[in-house]
């Protein structure tokens, strides 16, 4: 069963349209794809929506391995099966593959140069600033019901602030948040 | 250094996969033990540095394995290690999005949804605030960190044309 969003976007998005998706996003992503996940997935495309790819991060994110790549296979999949998710996937990691393997071997050659660095590490400053943007912007989704609002901070605050490990965190807290919600429908 | 065999660098990252909850830098530590103090394929240094390199080069940074697997055992390395760090969780996450799609409109699917939502935002919120610390070492730093925030959340502007400003200040060595 699937409902007419879905089956619309079925006819739409071909296999090309999804590994170009995911090589723009990965291809852009100096310091973090997710933001530009949301951005070309959210934004440019409109393949899913606000709340849609906040559901989508939430299984990606519950589930391990890398969130993006998750991402590729839940997204891929859901528009074109094991076909889309295989093409979803190449388009993410294929290119940064061969441009890491590049990197290595320049690395090995001639060694790390500090003007690099510095240029790194702006990119980095800007970047952070995209991952508050997103998690601002996906925190819109539920701003007015003050549990949601309590349960991310205390997401936050742990994970962030204290630094606990991710995974005793997520055990607590996603049983905890899902049963208040379930009681209160 | 030690060289690894292809068996042993399918075992680790597949098993890798399949614990790395919340993305590959939560097993990051973990893949230094192994390549570092365990199998003694690299030197720490050497360690620091495939990590610096693939966090300045585009994609997801998972790719670290693909260093670690040329280091400890060539080209046919990193293939297998990348391989083995992505096709676990894959197939996982694969399995349990076909499920969950089955069930789109159940109300316990809405009650995990609605549940999810929050921590997996406040996750993105520590992530960004964990960045921010790792990046910043100025206010100069602080305010290209905010400024970027406020383009992005206010503007179309197209983001790579603010990383790439951001990267010319700090190569210029303003910040």
């Amino acid at each position: 069963m699937k409902d007419e969003v879905a089956k619309e976007s079925t006819e739409r998005i071909s296999l090309g349209a999804l590994f170009s998706a995911f090589l723009r996003i990965t291809l852009s992503g100096f310091g973090g794809t997710l933001p530009w996940a949301r951005r070309t997935l959210v934004g440019e495309r409109r393949w899913l929506s606000d709340r849609e790819f906040v559901d989508a991060l939430s299984l990606c994110q519950f589930l391990p391995g890398p969130n993006v790549v998750n991402l590729s296979i839940v997204v891929g999949r859901r528009f074109r099966g094991a076909a889309g998710a295989l093409s979803a996937f190449a388009g993410l990691v294929v290119a940064p593959f061969l441009i890491v393997l590049g990197l290595g071997v320049l690395y090995a050659r001639y060694g790390r140069l500090p003007e690099i660095d510095r240029i790194l590490g702006g990119i980095s400053a800007a970047a952070a600033g995209l991952v508050w943007a997103m998690g601002l912007q996906m925190a819109g989704t539920f701003a007015r019901v003050p549990r949601s609002v309590a349960f991310s901070l205390m997401a936050a605050l742990a994970t962030g602030l204290l630094r606990w490990p991710i995974l005793p965190v997520i055990v607590v807290l996603a049983p905890l948040s899902i049963a208040v919600a379930w009681r209160r429908g | 250094m030690k060289t690894a065999s292809l068996w042993e660098l399918a075992a680790l990252f597949a098993s890798l996969s399949l614990v790395a909850v919340g993305g590959a830098n939560t097993v990051v530590p973990e893949m230094h033990r192994q390549a570092v103090e365990v199998g003694g394929w690299m030197s720490d240094g050497e360690f620091a540095n495939i990590y610096a390199i693939v966090r300045a080069a585009p994609g997801p940074n998972m790719l670290i394995s693909t260093l670690i697997g040329w280091e400890a055992a060539g080209l046919p390395g990193a293939f297998v290690a990348t391989a083995a760090m992505c096709v676990p969780s894959c197939l996982l996450v694969y399995a349990v999005s076909h499920i969950w799609d089955r069930y789109r409109h159940a109300r316990w699917r809405r009650d995990v949804e609605a549940g999810l939502a929050p921590v997996t935002v406040g996750l993105v919120l520590a992530s960004a605030y964990v960045l921010t610390g790792a990046a910043d070492h100025s206010w100069r730093a602080y305010l290209v960190t905010a400024i970027t925030a406020a383009i992005s959340l206010a503007t179309r502007v197209n983001a790579l044309w603010v990383l790439a400003l951001a990267g010319a200040l700090g190569g210029a060595g303003l910040l």
